[in-house]
């Protein structure tokens, strides 16, 4: 509401005054420039909240990591040229990701749904690879139940697979909506929102293969 | 969503901000250049990692020491190429959310460690043994 008002008087006396003198347009575009600009911080501020959701995992992996429950350890089930090549695709999937909001900020449509594509085909790549890991794991009597170790590692890297899952449908939806709307400002801004979810996505795993994949073969 | 559509074009001219009027939104400032940069140098930290841990050719205790430095430059690196982190983004404000995450995560992930490893450490021998658990 204050900022309606602030609106009010700064916007007649300000620039934006001589170009269009209708009022209620002055009420619309002054929240809309406000959500916009917030809109970025807002979602960082989520990003550094699910942060902490992927510490606490993290936490617990480091301290139940080691509770094998005299079952396999990681030097046993981990497949590193396979965690490589995950690894590679998320990686591939962030370059393209940032080709994509490169060509979107020079206003080529058809090249950001181009690049979009392309990550999408990298995420679930990403995500193929890793379900059949998973598969493979419990496969061997490797599951979830198995051991304290296995439970831990299956939460941290099961919830970055599920925050990629989610990644893919919201990256599907924008395709969609750019398809049908163009690059108009609010979709700019929706796709400025999953760029920073999906390279946040890959910063999360940069710690995944360290901490659990890379120090778990060292044991 | 039809407001959007004709009220975006100068909202951020009466933002002050100093964009230009094509729906820039802030927070996305990278160049070919920068993106191809940051990943060349995501290439390079990841590889050598793998390659350290793949071959053995140090030892256990200075490859983890190396891996964890490697992974905290990577992080740095994704930070400023891909996700454009600066201080001067909202006007400071994400800089400053990320630096209180970053200490509660520190706080957390250390003290947790510390606590459970001391735990574990001044537990009764035997008492963490399988077999114990079977016991009345």
């Amino acid at each position: 509401m204050t900022t309606t008002v602030e609106a009010m008087h700064g916007g007649h006396a300000g620039h934006d005054a001589p170009r269009d003198a209708t009022p209620p347009v002055f009420y619309v575009r002054d929240e809309h420039a406000h959500e916009a600009a917030s809109t970025a911080l807002g979602f960082w501020i989520y990003l550094m909240s699910d942060c902490l959701i992927f510490a606490v995992l993290f936490a617990t992996y480091g301290v139940l990591g080691t509770s094998y429950a005299a079952g396999p350890t990681p030097k046993e089930l981990f497949d590193l040229p396979l965690v490589a090549l995950n690894t590679a695709m998320l990686l591939f999937s962030s370059i393209t990701y940032g080709f994509a909001m490169l060509a979107m900020e020079k206003g080529r449509t058809a090249q950001t749904q181009g690049w979009l594509a392309v990550t999408l085909l990298f995420g679930l790549a990403f995500l193929g690879i890793e379900l059949y890991e998973f598969a493979h794991l419990i496969h061997e009597g490797a599951g979830p139940g198995r051991s304290a170790f296995l439970s831990a590692f299956f939460t941290l890297v099961g919830t970055h697979g599920l925050h990629v899952t989610f990644g893919s449908v919201w990256l599907v939806t924008l395709m969609v909506q750019v398809a049908r709307r163009g690059l108009i400002p609010a979709n700019r801004r929706r796709l400025m929102c999953l760029s920073m979810f999906w390279h946040f996505l890959d910063v999360i795993w940069i710690g995944v293969f360290t901490y659990v994949y890379l120090m778990g073969m060292l044991r | 969503m039809s407001t959007h559509a004709h009220g975006d074009h100068h909202a951020h001219q009466g933002h002050g901000h100093g964009h230009d009027d094509h729906g820039h939104v802030e927070g996305a400032h990278g160049t070919f250049g920068s993106y191809m940069t940051g990943f060349v140098l995501s290439v390079i930290l990841t590889v050598i990692p793998f390659w350290l841990v793949m071959t053995g050719t140090l030892d256990n205790t200075t490859t983890t020491a190396v891996i964890l430095g490697l992974a905290v430059v990577q992080i740095l690196v994704h930070m400023v190429y891909f996700l454009h982190m600066n201080g001067r983004v909202e006007g400071g404000w994400s800089m400053l959310a990320m630096i209180f995450t970053i200490i509660v995560v520190v706080i957390m992930f250390a003290g947790s460690l510390w606590v459970m490893y001391h735990m574990n450490h001044n537990m009764m021998p035997g008492m963490t043994t399988p077999d114990m658990s079977k016991l009345p």
